[in-house]
């Protein structure tokens, strides 16, 4: 334990909270691996224990220069480790966000915010540094570089309290991120002119949180998080370029280091050559280890303890970690246990993001430039992590002792892991449990055709005149859609080229409709058909990818689904080199989403959003309430799996629904109050001030959701979706009083998800419910506008709270309900495990993954349905509900939706029986009456119309005999079973009086008018064709519709009769014989009545006489 | 029959210069041997369209009308048994079924003071005995009788052609037991677009989905082809889903390049049509009653 007292002089004493602790540790980490990791996956590291040398590539000038000031003045005496380290410890109680926090007072805290700027010092900050405590005595032994520390701590402390503060306010550049200040002594290699500012979108450090990046402050939004919490070392969060550019820049980076500790600075040209020389050997280096003409990198200082050899072989030894090269083992050892403890416990912000990091160390491709150790360095100082062999080391240590989280990832994620040859050096036994446990993981899903994507179907129940206030309206709206689609259609084909843009191109457009749904009040109409194609095209997991990920329709549609996989697959393998994104990537709305977002920016229509708003607050709330059953195990395992696994679909169905929906009803909510960039915290306060007067207007009363779920352990399906909406959040949001409380249950709440739990059921058949939600709690609380303090700040008061009201409900919670590909679909980031693996093997293994799945959502099922021979006629509803009540739900939908369907069936069934039968009675009494001399049609009409409403009225006991003998049978074909006789026949019962019901209702109100509409069709079908009024139906007996068309027939006499009337050549000559032909062609036309002719009949018979004349 | 688009530029430019009379159909056919007359014929009867489009105002005027009339009363004065109302609309390249039209309008003008409605005038259009001027009337119908993109028989003719395209559709969706519900039920329904025909249960045509088909009796051109997709054809997607088009005298080919849209085109009713294996289509309310 001697590490312990080591780093963490001022912990055991003073019993300091693990929330100042972890973020210690994780800073203490990454800051360790900066060397090893600058650059990510495939980068090679820098000169170890220099750190961040090669920073000024990617930092802003003012940034770098700044600290560099500070860190001079910090004297002689303090080299340049102490001064990183006083970076590290650097932030004062003060300025810690978590007290902000926990004040709860949203002005104050808001000034923390400073979004990214903030995490700059504190973020990691907001745990207290233990510098302050460390007043303390230590042992003696270690009493003199505590002290030492000490001293620069507080000095740097000081200094960065001041600056930190001021940065807060405005300018974040000024907040140097640890990594810079580590900078310090490397300031004339990365001086701020030879790496000018482009850098600054570069940036890289691996401790995001606790190193506030001002790069990332400058775009918030746009770009994950660069802080701590985004990847480590994600190269370039924002255009993440293909891998082997990332390894120039980061060569970059590192030669400067090297240079740096080596020998004194070189001339920016000595350097420029030296980079083109490495860039070379850099872009040969994919298929084999670098030549040792790298030279200029290998390291010159000779102290390496341990690793002698390590500077002989430079290069390679940057992939080819070497076990018994490994130093410090038993500190790694601890700090392995230390940090796998704080994953295990969901001490970390975000699992994923440490297992990233841990994938990164083992992935790490150093020069294995190791300073030499010195022995007086303090604990913190001394480089564990700065050599390949130890990175490996630490990193191979975590995945086994976190082998259980490992092994839910996905197949391919596996192979690569198990086929990575470090593991295999390091630790073949876990290269055998990696190898295992790819069977078990979910089968490589082929990506599915997408259905073609359709437009939302016209129902006439809901979208026919009758829906409408008017005709305008009507006509209107009938307009309104073919714009919509209209829209849609060139978004789809355009918005891909380069200067296209929806505001300009369809922003007239768009508003034009909009302005003619104000002027018709089809707002809600509108709304449905919005809703319901966003969710048309959007719902699926496909949907839910990066654009990426998305193949034309049409593409797919002209290939097929044979060549669909080898399509996806291909393009898999495009896409892969790409860039690393991080596990932490920004809210987005990737493929069509985007469309529906833009539109609905550019529509920026009040009325349309407040219909959305309703609509998707209705439509959330009810998938929020589904009733999932638990998957029986049944006797007969291969229907209790099909019923498991239907269950399931549906859950994923709703799952990837309500997301969907929570994220545009996120979006639409919080549309107002967007900004682009981070408000001042005085605008913020203000705001925030403003809006929690009007809170109780918010859309959602989030808290209640997220605590009723909670009650009745349904998180596993609210808070994924909660999580969607909560993104949406701007950056005043998370001030308000609801979004603060439910942040901190959320957190609380993620506290409480232990994935170790070794509750033996609960990890057996919930370890992936457990794990998505790690996932999108880990990924909420990484987004940017989420204050980054939130994590280790935030009073813990609410996680009792959470605690208690857990009770032993049986909800969806204990339920197997997530797989692997629900998990991957709603978690689309963890697929950059996979990515990082492949580009560690650059290229030559980077094949297509299966992440990209199809999940064919099911609507809900019949389940079965109660079967009985017997019946009892009425029940008092009263009765029915306590009936209902003790029944699993699925009874209730089951009866519901049969009775429902038994009623509108019969309805129909009345329409083509009853009334059919009327109206051919009243025809024929149309008929005869018309016969009759004299006869006056519209009194026959009203006669004959009163008669057959009077036969209307037996559609009633018609319908009652319909139901009831469709129910019979129909409910004997379904087959419930697992239900007692006596809850069949009672339910056998309730249906059919429902049906019953339902049918006698619509048409004892109804079938009057019903009969009155058909016969009045009939009768103006019967008056139309009065001249013929036979000929219209029937042909002779014997026809053999054989005779020449109409149209053939009135083309040949048009012809014969124009030479007739001339003007006309001599050789055109009629003939009898003919006109013969002609005239018996047209009895024959006339004769068959196939096709509809009345008028052309008349026509004909005109011709014909003229003909004759 | 698909048409190229250069095969039917040719055509287009053939038919320039040419009067909408049986002469004029007879130069077209022996240009074009290898085309069906129907194809032709449609053709020609759009482009005459659009020319008429243009050119109708400056008929309409009524310094023209005059002149026309006058010039009819005289040369059928001075030469009674030659068809002059018929060169007349030649010469001035008017559809000879207008110029009838025209002249008659400025005939009644002169009969009783009487401002005539447009209903008499189509029934004397349609019914030249009608005319109280025996010699009118028969230049009248000379006019209407040769004229082949203009006047009540042509009107006649392409309804015809339509309804009897109809049926050929549905005889054929019959033939393939696809069950299919027309336009009139739909409009019963209340939908607010109707195509020809909706499919209960939808059928894959060389590939894609059909839902809906459309069937049109004319030749499909740019012109129109875009004026329906506007009108119709997205229409019918935006609320069916994909769709066909049959395009029964034809169509330029380089049209039908929305299929992975969702609009199929075709000249004729498909041979290559794929139905559900297991057709287990929806309950019909028919089924019912049984």
């Amino acid at each position: 334990l001697e590490m312990f007292s080591y780093i963490l002089p001022t912990v055991i004493p003073l019993k300091i909270e693990r929330q100042e602790f972890v973020p210690f540790l994780l800073n203490f980490l990454r800051e360790q691996s900066c060397s090893t990791l600058t650059h990510g996956p495939a980068t090679p590291a820098k000169t170890p224990s220099h750190p961040r040398v090669s920073q000024p590539s990617q930092q802003g000038p003012g940034f770098s220069s700044e600290h560099r000031g500070g860190c001079r003045s910090t004297g002689p005496g303090t080299g340049p480790r102490s001064a990183s380290r006083v970076q590290l410890f650097s932030s004062t109680p003060s300025l810690s966000p978590g007290a902000e926090w926990d004040t709860s007072q949203p002005p104050s805290g808001s000034h923390c915010l400073g979004g990214i700027s903030a995490l700059s010092s504190p973020s990691f900050s907001s745990a207290r540094s233990p510098a302050p405590a460390s007043t303390s005595r230590h042992t003696p032994s270690e009493r003199r570089s505590t002290q030492r520390h000490h001293h620069r701590r507080s000095e740097g402390g000081g200094r960065k309290g001041r600056g930190g503060g001021a940065n807060k306010m405005g300018d974040p550049a000024v907040s140097p991120p640890m990594a810079q200040m580590t900078t310090l002594v490397q300031l004339n290699l990365t001086n701020l002119e030879d790496f000018p500012p482009m850098g600054v979108s570069l940036h890289t450090k691996p401790s995001r949180r606790i190193n506030p990046t001002p790069v990332s402050a400058e775009r918030p939004h746009s770009r994950p998080k660069t802080c701590f919490t985004s990847t480590p070392f994600s190269t370039r969060p924002s255009s993440p370029p293909p891998v082997p550019e990332a390894v120039t820049g980061a060569i970059e980076g590192s030669i400067t280091g090297t240079l740096n500790m080596g020998s004194p600075p070189l001339s920016l040209q000595e350097e420029r050559e030296l980079l083109k020389r490495v860039k070379c050997k850099r872009a040969q280096q994919v298929g084999s280890p670098l030549p040792t003409s790298l030279d200029p990198c290998t390291p010159t200082k000779p102290g390496l303890r341990t690793v002698s050899g390590s500077k002989m072989t430079p290069v390679t030894l940057g992939s080819c970690p070497d076990p018994s090269k490994v130093t410090l083992t038993s500190e790694l050892d601890l700090l392995a246990d230390l940090y796998c403890t704080c994953i295990s416990e969901n001490l970390v912000p975000n699992v994923f993001l440490e297992l990233f990091f841990v994938l990164q160390l083992l992935t790490s491709r150093t020069p294995a430039v190791t300073e030499e150790e010195d022995k007086d360095l303090n604990v913190l100082e001394r480089g564990y992590l700065s050599k390949v062999h130890n990175c490996v080391y630490f990193s191979v240590r975590v995945l086994e002792n976190q082998f259980e989280l490992v092994s839910h990832l996905d197949k391919d994620t596996l192979r690569l892991l198990a086929e990575n040859e470090r593991v295999t050096c390091f630790s073949p036994s876990l290269r055998n449990r990696l190898t295992l446990a790819q069977d078990p993981s979910t089968a490589k899903v082929s990506p599915s055709v997408d259905t073609f994507i359709h437009s939302v179907p016209f129902q006439p129940a809901t979208d026919n005149r009758s829906n409408f206030s008017s005709d305008k309206a009507f006509h209107t709206f009938k307009k309104q859609r073919d714009i919509f689609y209209e829209v849609l259609r060139e978004w789809e084909d355009f918005h891909k080229e380069p200067r296209w843009e929806f505001e300009a191109e369809l922003g007239n457009r768009v508003r034009g409709m909009v302005s003619q749904l104000n002027s018709t009040g089809n707002h809600s109409h509108f709304a449905r058909l919005f809703l319901k194609q966003l969710v048309q095209m959007c719902k699926g997991p496909r949907a839910l990818g990066s654009p990426g990920d998305t193949p034309d329709a049409d593409l797919l549609g002209m290939l097929g689904a044979d060549s669909l996989g080898r399509l996806k697959r291909l393009e898999e393998r495009l896409i892969q080199p790409q860039g690393i994104l991080g596990p932490c990537p920004p809210p987005a709305f990737p493929g069509h989403q985007e469309f529906f977002r833009d539109f609905l920016k550019t529509a920026s229509c009040c009325q349309l959003n407040q219909h959305l708003k309703d609509s998707l607050c209705q439509q959330l709330l009810q998938l929020d309430e589904v009733s999932v059953l638990a998957p029986v195990v049944s006797s007969t395992e291969g229907e209790g799996d099909m019923e498991q696994q239907d269950e399931k679909q549906r859950f994923s169905s709703v799952l990837l629904l309500a997301r969907l929906l929570a994220k545009f009803l996120g979006y639409i909510s919080f549309l107002p109050y967007q900004t682009s960039e981070r408000p001042s915290r005085e605008i913020q306060e203000a705001t925030a001030n403003l809006r929690s007067k009007v809170l109780y207007m918010s859309v959602l009363d989030v808290c209640a959701v997220l605590r009723s779920c909670v009650r009745r352990r349904r998180t596993i399906l609210t808070v994924p979706w909660l999580v969607e909406f909560l993104s949406m959040l701007d950056f005043t949001g998370p001030f308000l009083l609801c979004y603060r409380t439910v942040l901190g249950l959320l957190l609380s709440l993620y506290r409480c998800v232990l994935l170790s739990l070794s509750f033996s059921f609960f990890r057996e058949v919930c370890y992936l419910n457990q794990l998505l939600m790690v996932a999108v709690l880990g990924w909420l609380f990484q987004i940017p506008v989420i204050p980054e303090e939130l994590f280790f700040t935030t009073d813990f008061a609410v996680a009792v709270e959470l605690e208690e009201s857990q009770t032993n409900v049986q909800g969806l919670d204990c339920l197997p309900l997530v797989d692997q590909q629900l998990l991957y679909t709603c978690c689309p980031f963890l697929g950059e495990f996979r990515k990082l693996l492949a580009a560690f093997v650059a290229g030559s293994s980077a094949r297509g993954g299966g992440l990209i799945r199809k999940i064919t959502p099911t609507s809900a099922e019949l389940r079965g349905t109660p079967t009985t021979t017997r019946s009892q006629q009425k029940r008092q509803v009263d009765l029915e509900q306590a009936f209902f009540h003790n029944q699993p739900p699925s009874l209730r939908r089951t009866v519901e939706f049969v009775a429902e369907r038994v009623g509108s069936n019969c309805v129909k069934h009345m329409k083509v029986t009853l009334v059919c039968e009327l109206v051919r009675g009243g025809e024929r009494l149309l008929r005869e009456g018309l016969i009759s001399p004299g006869a006056n049609p519209l009194i026959l009409n009203d006669s004959i119309c009163a008669q057959l409403c009077d036969g209307g009225q037996e559609a009633l006991e018609r319908a009652t005999r319909y139901t009831w003998f469709r129910l019979c049978s129909l409910l004997t074909m379904l087959n419930m079973r697992c239900l007692s006789r006596q809850v069949l026949t009672t339910s056998e019962n309730i249906t059919k009086r429902l049906a019953t019901e339902k049918a006698y209702s619509w048409l004892s109100s109804n079938i009057t008018a019903l009969v009155k509409r058909e016969w009045k069709t009939k009768f103006d079908r019967v008056m139309k064709s009065l001249p013929s009024p036979e000929a219209v139906t029937s042909c002779p007996p014997d026809c053999p519709h054989s005779a020449p068309l109409p149209s053939d027939v009135l083309v040949e006499i048009k012809e014969v009769l124009s030479i007739a009337v001339g003007p006309r050549s001599e050789k055109e000559a009629l003939t009898c014989l003919q006109l013969n032909a002609l005239l018996g062609k047209v009895g024959d036309t006339l004769s068959c009545k196939k096709v509809p002719q009345a008028f052309v009949t008349l026509v004909l018979i005109n011709m014909c006489f003229i003909l004759l004349q | 029959m698909k048409l190229s688009r250069a095969e039917y530029k040719e055509i287009v430019k053939c038919t320039e210069h040419l009067r909408p009379t049986r002469q004029c159909m007879t130069i077209l056919r022996q240009r074009f041997p290898n085309h069906s007359q129907s194809t032709l014929l449609s053709i020609f009867s759009l482009e005459y369209q659009k020319r008429t489009k243009r050119t109708m105002s400056r008929h309409q005027a009524p310094d023209s009308i005059e002149s026309y009339y006058q010039r009819y009363l005289n040369e059928a004065k001075a030469r009674p048994s030659v068809p002059v109302l018929l060169e007349l609309a030649n010469e001035v390249d008017l559809s000879p079924a207008l110029m009838a039209r025209v002249i008659v309008d400025r005939f009644l003008q002169d009969q009783e003071g009487g401002v005539s409605s447009k209903q008499v005038l189509n029934n004397m259009l349609r019914e030249p005995s009608l005319i109280p001027d025996q010699a009118l009337a028969n230049h009248v119908y000379q006019c209407t009788i040769n004229d082949c993109c203009y006047g009540p028989l042509v009107d006649c003719i392409k309804h015809a052609i339509g309804q009897e395209a109809e049926v050929l559709l549905r005889d054929k969706l019959k033939e393939r037991n696809l069950s299919f519900l027309d336009e009139n039920q739909l409009r019963t329904k209340g939908y607010d677009k109707t195509p020809d025909i909706i499919l209960e249960v939808p059928i894959a045509v060389e590939g894609h989905i059909v839902h809906w088909i459309e069937s049109k009796a004319s030749f499909g051109d740019d012109h129109s082809h875009r004026t329906y997709l506007n009108e119709q054809f997205w229409s019918y997607w935006n609320r069916f889903g994909p769709g066909l088009v049959i395009y029964w005298h034809g169509f330029i080919g380089e049209l039908d390049s929305q299929r992975d849209r969702g609009i199929l085109l075709k000249d004729c009713f498909p041979s290559d049509i794929v139905t559900l294996c297991h057709g287990t289509s929806p309950a019909t309310t028919d089924s019912l009653t049984g």
